[in-house]
C-alpha cells in the first residue's frame, strides 16, 4: 500500500512545506518552521490540515449503550451537537486510544488518532453488538483545524451560522466558503478555534478561502511539528508518548473523563482497582534548571535512584525553556520536587511545575 | 540546495573549509533544513582534543538532537561563541556566522578521506 496524500496536498507543496510520511499519509510538518508557526498560532492564528485523523461513524438503537460500554467517558451527558474528550481502555486499564465522540440527532462521530485507526476500527469491531452499525469513513472526510484567538473573526468572515453562539465543545452542521461542513469548536492547541470536517473535494476552496479571509490577521499554516509542540505546552496527552496501552487514565491525569460511576465499562473493573489502591506513578510536567533538552525514553532520577521516564520533550517557545512530561514515582511527583534527567549520560537538574506550562490569557 | 565547492564533507553531514594546517566546521544547508529550527548548541572548549569520527558535541533542534561528530583528529583551537546566545544563525547561515568550530589537524591524511562538494551532492539526493 502506497502512501497516501490528503485532498490539500497539492497546496502544501506549493506553500513550501516539508512533508513527510506521518501514519501513511504524506503531511507537512512544517512550512517556515516551527518557532514561528507555533507562536504565530500563540499569537494570532494558524490553520492546519489534519486529514490524517481517522473518524467512525456509530449509528443505531444501541449505539449510545455501546460507546458507553467502550469508551470511558459518560456519553449520556452528552446533548445533540455536543463533543466529548474520551478515551478507550484495555480491560486491564491500558490505552487503547484517545478520541473526541460527536453527538448528532440520530448518530455519532468519533475522531480517533491517525496511527491507530486500524487498531481502534478491529477493536471496535470486536465488541459490536445488535442494533449497532460501525462505519470506517476515514477517507470520506478532510479536516482541518484553524486555531488561535482570531479564527472565530476569520470563519465568520465565511459562515451565515452566528460562530460566537457554538460554545467550546460544540458544534453544528454550517457553511463555510459556500460548502457544506461540520463547524466544531474543538482544537489540540490550548487556543480558541475550529476544527471543520467535510468531504475532501470541499477541502482546497475552504482553505483557500480561510487563508484568504484570514490574511489580515497574518494567518499562516501550520504544521504538525508544531501541533505537537502546542499540545505539549497545554499539556495535552499524545497516544504513544504520554499515554498508551501499558498506562492507565488515572496516572496519564485523566480521571476527569474516567467515569466509573457511570456504570460498567471495558476496564472499569481494572481501573477501580487502581482508584482504591492509589496510583504507584504519576504523569508530571517538569522545566530544566539549565540549557539541556529531555526527550523521550530519557530515565529521571530523584537521590541517584531511577524513579521514571520522560514521555514527551521539547523546547518550548513560550517559556523559551526545555519543559517535559514524564512518569514518576507518586512519592516524588510533587509540584516542587527536584529531579534529574539523564541527558545521553548526564544527569541534568529538573524541578516539578504546575502545569499546563501555558494558559490562553483571553 | 547549497554545497559550496571549495568545501569538503562528511557522511554526517558536516562541512568543513581547510585554513592552512586549521579546519573551520559546521554543518550543511541540508543538515540545518533536516534538523529545523536550532535551539541550543553544545560545543567542546577550546584546547580540547577531537578524535575523527567520534563525538564532539550535539546539536537540539525543537524537536530532535544529532550528535556532532569530528571529522577530523586535531585539537580545537577556537570556538564560535556566538552560538550560545544564537543557536539559529546555524540555520540561517549554515557556512558563514554558523560555523561551530576550529580545529588544528594533528594529521593532514585524514582531509584524504573527507567527501567533495560533487560526492556529497550523490549522496544527498
Amino acid at each position: 500500500m502506497g502512501i497516501k496524500k490528503t485532498a490539500l496536498y497539492d497546496i502544501h507543496e506549493q506553500a513550501g512545506a516539508k512533508l513527510i510520511e506521518f501514519a501513511g499519509y504524506y503531511m507537512p510538518i512544517q512550512y517556515k518552521g516551527i518557532l514561528d508557526e507555533h507562536l504565530r498560532v500563540r499569537k494570532t492564528a494558524g490553520l492546519f490540515d489534519v486529514s490524517h485523523m481517522g473518524e467512525f461513524e456509530i449509528s443505531g438503537e444501541n449505539a449510545e449503550q455501546f460507546l458507553q460500554y467502550v469508551t470511558i467517558n459518560d456519553v449520556s451527558k452528552l446533548n445533540e451537537y455536543q463533543a466529548q474528550y474520551s478515551a478507550m481502555c484495555y480491560k486491564d486499564g491500558g490505552i487503547v486510544d484517545d478520541l473526541l465522540i460527536y453527538r448528532y440527532p440520530d448518530r455519532f462521530l468519533m475522531v480517533v488518532n491517525a496511527a491507530n485507526i486500524e487498531k481502534d476500527f478491529q477493536w471496535l469491531k470486536q465488541h459490536l453488538s445488535d442494533g449497532v452499525q460501525l462505519i470506517d469513513r476515514s477517507e470520506e472526510f478532510s479536516l482541518m483545524a484553524l486555531q488561535g484567538r482570531h479564527a472565530p473573526a476569520i470563519v465568520q468572515k465565511l459562515t451565515s451560522a452566528n460562530v460566537s453562539e457554538i460554545g467550546s465543545y460544540w458544534f453544528r452542521d454550517a457553511e463555510v466558503a459556500d460548502k457544506p461542513v461540520m463547524l466544531a469548536r474543538t482544537g489540540y492547541t490550548g487556543e480558541d478555534g475550529f476544527e471543520i470536517m467535510t468531504a475532501p473535494e470541499n477541502a482546497p476552496q475552504i482553505w483557500k478561502s480561510l487563508m484568504k479571509a484570514g490574511s489580515e490577521f497574518d494567518l499562516e499554516p501550520i504544521g504538525l511539528g508544531a501541533r505537537d509542540t502546542l499540545r505539549l505546552e497545554v499539556t495535552y496527552c499524545l497516544y504513544g508518548n504520554d499515554i498508551d496501552h501499558t498506562t492507565n487514565p488515572l496516572e496519564a491525569g485523566l480521571g476527569w473523563i474516567t467515569k466509573l460511576k457511570k456504570g460498567e465499562f471495558i476496564g472499569s473493573d481494572a481501573i477501580q482497582k487502581v482508584k482504591q489502591d492509589g496510583i504507584s506513578r504519576k504523569l508530571i510536567g517538569f522545566e530544566m534548571k539549565s540549557k539541556a533538552f529531555p526527550r523521550k525514553g530519557y530515565e529521571i532520577y530523584k537521590d541517584e535512584r531511577e524513579v521514571g521516564h520522560v514521555t514527551s520533550g521539547m523546547y518550548s517557545p513560550i517559556l523559551e525553556k526545555a519543559i517535559g512530561l514524564g512518569y514518576v514515582a507518586k512519592e516524588h511527583s510533587k509540584v516542587g520536587t527536584e529531579l534529574e534527567i539523564s541527558i545521553r549520560g548526564r544527569k541534568v537538574s529538573a524541578e516539578i511545575i504546575k502545569t499546563p506550562f501555558y494558559k490562553r490569557p483571553y | 540546495m547549497n554545497i559550496p565547492k571549495d568545501l569538503h564533507y562528511t557522511e554526517e553531514h558536516e562541512w568543513i573549509g581547510v585554513e592552512g594546517d586549521t579546519v573551520k566546521v559546521g554543518i550543511t544547508d541540508y543538515a540545518q533544513e533536516e534538523l529545523g529550527d536550532i535551539v541550543f548548541i553544545e560545543l567542546p572548549e577550546s584546547g580540547s582534543e577531537t578524535n575523527r569520527m567520534e563525538p564532539f558535541g550535539s546539536i537540539e533542534a525543537v524537536k530532535a538532537v544529532s550528535d556532532l561528530f569530528a571529522p577530523v583528529s586535531g585539537t580545537v583551537v577556537e570556538v564560535n561563541s556566538a552560538l550560545e546566545d544564537k543557536p539559529e544563525l546555524i540555520n540561517q547561515d549554515p557556512y558563514g556566522d554558523g560555523w561551530m568550530i576550529k580545529i588544528k589537524l594533528s594529521d593532514k591524511s585524514e582531509l584524504d578521506s573527507l567527501l567533495s562538494a560533487e560526492q556529497y551532492k550523490d549522496k544527498i539526493s
